[in-house]
């Protein structure tokens, strides 16, 4: 691994990502804009995320690297191979061990602990851009918390479907302040994210934006008194591991339209069998 | 006679575009429950009036001290952006000529007439939407609408509408720009109608910028009439209009058509 | 007789002229310094004939005219507001609860039903809407405009019609000034008799009646005192 940096980036962006980091977690939920890079894989792989983790890095860290939950999907493996050869750091597939997490759409089902960090990777980092397309005009609305709009959605979705209709990337309100996109989390990851002990970073490579949650602060999802905030349910438990309360992923088995249900979160589903799932670097 | 300081106070309000003059030194008081008709032609500086005091043209001089609801007094003009919008959310509203844009065309009627109530944190679906039910009603929209959208409703039924919209969450002040402009002759009737009723009804104040003499002499209890950027006169809507002293004036009444 | 209380309306040296910008700017005076008091329980009636600026006078009591010069007194509860001077939101307030005004133009809002338009003046005061319609039920009777017309606009009445919902809007209230101006006008004997009468048992109670009336049977029934503005002025 000759003429690359540790972790690929050079040290000043590494800063700049960092002081970038430290804003956004002194401002929970806001976008902090930065120097997005460059970086060795397409936009919407999750450039944010691993700019991120690439600032974060060092040689002591423990890395788990995780897509829809899974460790082993194509996402996980190539940006997991990517921080070994740059950085050579030791990887893992147990929640428990890792010290950085970097994540594609799944909050671990092991509940994470202090000094624990999780990455997100973020396609569109701003809520209210579906109904205004102006950077400028969405930034005042954020600074005049002007987020009626978003409660009309909502009522809107109440009104047509008698439910909200959003099913991930589930707005929320941090700290009470800003209005945020957990990035496209199922919904049933939100609670997951209210005072969580470990910090939680979100980045947007293709919009160059970071954000920040810090360990237990609150965050809230979007609902109406009388139309409180759910979790989706499954009937029935992993096929696997037996978990209830957990997400699963319904996998169709044969033609005739047969179907199973599986934890998501491969580590977890592992654990509770006693196994461990082998990696390849 | 009690005399309250006035909820708005201009002064010396004026406005240059380069060598071209919007307005000039305009000055007035409102008082609550009182509406103050701005008339004139074309070029007259009525609407830059408007605009200057909603935000959306920034004023050349002048300043406009706003009485808020903890009695503090204010001057717009001056306020910083994100106070100004927090301020126009919750206390004032404006009723633009053409309602499509004081509304939210893709989401349906009864949205449009919660989000205000949204926007305030208010967060009960169900008394939101009974709170827009009733709005409809007291428009004289037909409630089995509530979940249309404002692009199927005629155009005085989506002024209506956004007459609503701006209503429901208990503005003091309302702004409005050609509110019957566009209408048909026996839909404008209906809405000022509408317009007076509610008026008396919330004691709410109001500025009304029209050509339209006919339209303030059923809205308005009081008269400025602008012309080429400058109010000429002004006085009681029925002594100006029955008893024009300057001479641009009794042109403008000279000039409008009795049916 | 002796008065102690002070006049409900006074009129100094009111002058009224008008200026046509559009005729080069040519000047039509009127008014030229009128001076008249009317007090609580006296009904003024001016006699002079057409042109002489009758309507001119009441009108200008009224603040739909601007004098160019004088002073126009009117009690209004505890205050007297210079009609000429005033700011307009005073003068509106005069209106609403001191000053009744019928005039022989009656501005018909299309829409309104004529119920409605008789308990405008009660709601402007503050009164519910329930108790103002009562009592515009009664006027209106009264002024026999039968039943099936109350939820009708005006629009469509005939000038007499129209007339006596001028003078109902008026008398459905207790203003203690009256400017009248024609209030007989384009009605037969036996509205006019309606009328007249609400005229007397306004005055009886106290109001103080400024009024043009051309009828000399009608004037004899209504005014305690009968001036010439010709008389008046300075």
């Amino acid at each position: 691994m000759s003429g690359y940096n540790f972790a690929f980036l050079d040290e000043q962006t590494k800063r700049m990502i960092r002081r970038s980091i430290l804003k956004a977690v002194a401002i929970p939920g806001y976008q902090v804009p930065f120097g997005s890079r460059e970086m060795p894989l397409s936009y919407g792989w999750g450039t944010g995320g691993v700019q991120v983790t690439a600032s974060l890095i060092g040689p002591d860290d423990v890395l788990k690297v995780i897509d829809q939950g899974a460790d082993d999907t194509t996402n996980a493996v190539s940006i997991r191979s990517f921080f070994v050869r740059t950085t050579g750091v030791r990887t893992t597939a147990r929640t428990r061990e890792a010290t950085l997490i970097q994540s594609r759409h799944r909050i671990p089902e092991t509940p994470l602990r202090a000094g624990q960090v999780l990455v997100f990777q973020v396609p569109i980092p701003e809520p209210l851009r579906w109904l205004e397309p102006r950077e400028a005009e969405t930034r005042k609305m954020h600074a005049v918390e002007d987020y009626g709009a978003m409660h009309v959605r909502l009522y809107e979705d109440i009104t047509r479907h008698g439910k909200v209709a959003q099913t991930y990337d589930y707005p929320v309100r941090v700290n009470g302040r800003y209005l945020m996109r957990p990035s496209p989390i199922p919904k049933f990851d939100n609670p997951k994210l209210d005072r969580n002990p470990a910090l939680l970073l979100f980045g947007a490579g293709r919009e160059k934006r970071i954000y920040a949650v810090p360990p237990h602060t609150s965050v809230q999802s979007l609902d109406f008194e009388d139309h409180p905030f759910e979790v989706e349910t499954w009937r029935e438990p992993c096929a696997l591991c037996g978990a209830a309360g957990v997400f699963l992923d319904e996998i169709v088995v044969d033609d005739k339209g047969g179907r199973t249900f599986v934890c998501s979160d491969t580590d977890h589903c592992a654990e509770r069998r006693g196994r461990r799932s082998g990696i390849r670097p | 006679m009690t005399d309250e300081s006035p909820l708005l106070s201009v002064r010396g309000l004026t406005k240059r575009y380069g060598a071209h003059l919007g307005c000039l030194d305009v000055g007035f008081d409102l008082w609550s429950g009182e509406v103050l008709g701005v008339v004139g032609e074309s070029g007259s500086g009525k609407t830059t009036v408007l605009n200057c005091l909603a935000g959306s043209v920034e004023p050349s001089g002048g300043t406009a001290l706003y009485q808020q609801r903890d009695g503090r007094r204010v001057d717009v003009l001056r306020m910083a952006e994100a106070a100004r919008r927090r301020m126009l959310r919750a206390d004032w509203g404006i009723v633009h000529q053409n309602p499509r844009d004081g509304l939210r065309m893709s989401v349906s009627a009864g949205a449009n007439v919660g989000e205000p109530l949204m926007a305030l944190g208010q967060r009960h679906y169900g008394r939101i939407r009974g709170a827009a039910l009733r709005w409809l009603e007291t428009v004289e929209i037909p409630v089995d609408r509530v979940d249309d959208l404002p692009s199927t409703f005629s155009g005085g039924m989506q002024q209506r509408l956004q007459i609503a919209r701006n209503l429901v969450a208990q503005p003091r002040l309302v702004l409005m720009d050609e509110p019957t402009g566009g209408l048909d002759v026996s839909v404008q009737a209906r809405l000022l109608d509408l317009l007076r009723s509610l008026v008396a009804d919330l004691g709410l104040a109001a500025i009304v910028v029209t050509h339209d003499l006919g339209v303030v002499r059923l809205l308005a209890h009081r008269l400025l009439v602008m012309r080429r950027g400058e109010i000429v006169e002004a006085g009681l809507t029925d002594q100006v209009l029955d008893d024009p002293h300057h001479e641009y004036t009794q042109l403008l009444v000279a000039s409008v058509i009795h049916p | 007789m002796t008065v102690t209380a002070p006049p409900a309306l006074e009129i100094l040296g009111v002058e009224k002229t008008f200026v046509l910008h559009a005729q080069g700017g040519a000047r039509l005076p009127v008014l030229s310094g009128v001076t008249l008091a009317v007090h609580g329980g006296d009904c003024v009636v001016l006699a002079d004939p057409s042109g002489a600026g009758k309507s001119t006078l009441l009108r200008a009591a009224y603040g739909n005219y601007k004098p160019q010069a004088g002073r126009i007194l009117v009690r209004h509860g505890d205050n007297v507001v210079d009609i000429v001077s005033a700011p307009a939101r005073h003068v509106l307030e005069a209106r609403r609860r001191t000053l009744g005004y019928v005039s022989q133009f009656l501005r018909v809002i299309p829409r309104i039903p004529v119920l409605d338009v008789v308990a405008e003046p009660l709601r402007a005061m503050g009164l519910p809407k329930g108790i103002a319609r009562d009592r515009a039920r009664l006027v209106l009777t009264r002024l026999h405009i039968p039943e099936r017309l109350w939820g009708l606009s005006p629009v469509t009445f005939s000038g007499g019609e129209q007339q006596r919902v001028n003078v109902a809007r008026v008398f459905v209230a207790d203003y203690p000034i009256l400017l009248l101006d024609e209030p007989t006008a384009s009605l037969d004997a036996e509205s006019r008799a309606l009328v007249v009468e609400l005229i007397r048992e306004a005055r009886a109670a106290g109001a103080a009646i400024l009024a043009t009336v051309h009828d000399t049977a009608v004037r004899a029934e209504i005014s305690t005192r009968t001036v010439m503005l010709e008389d008046l002025a300075a």
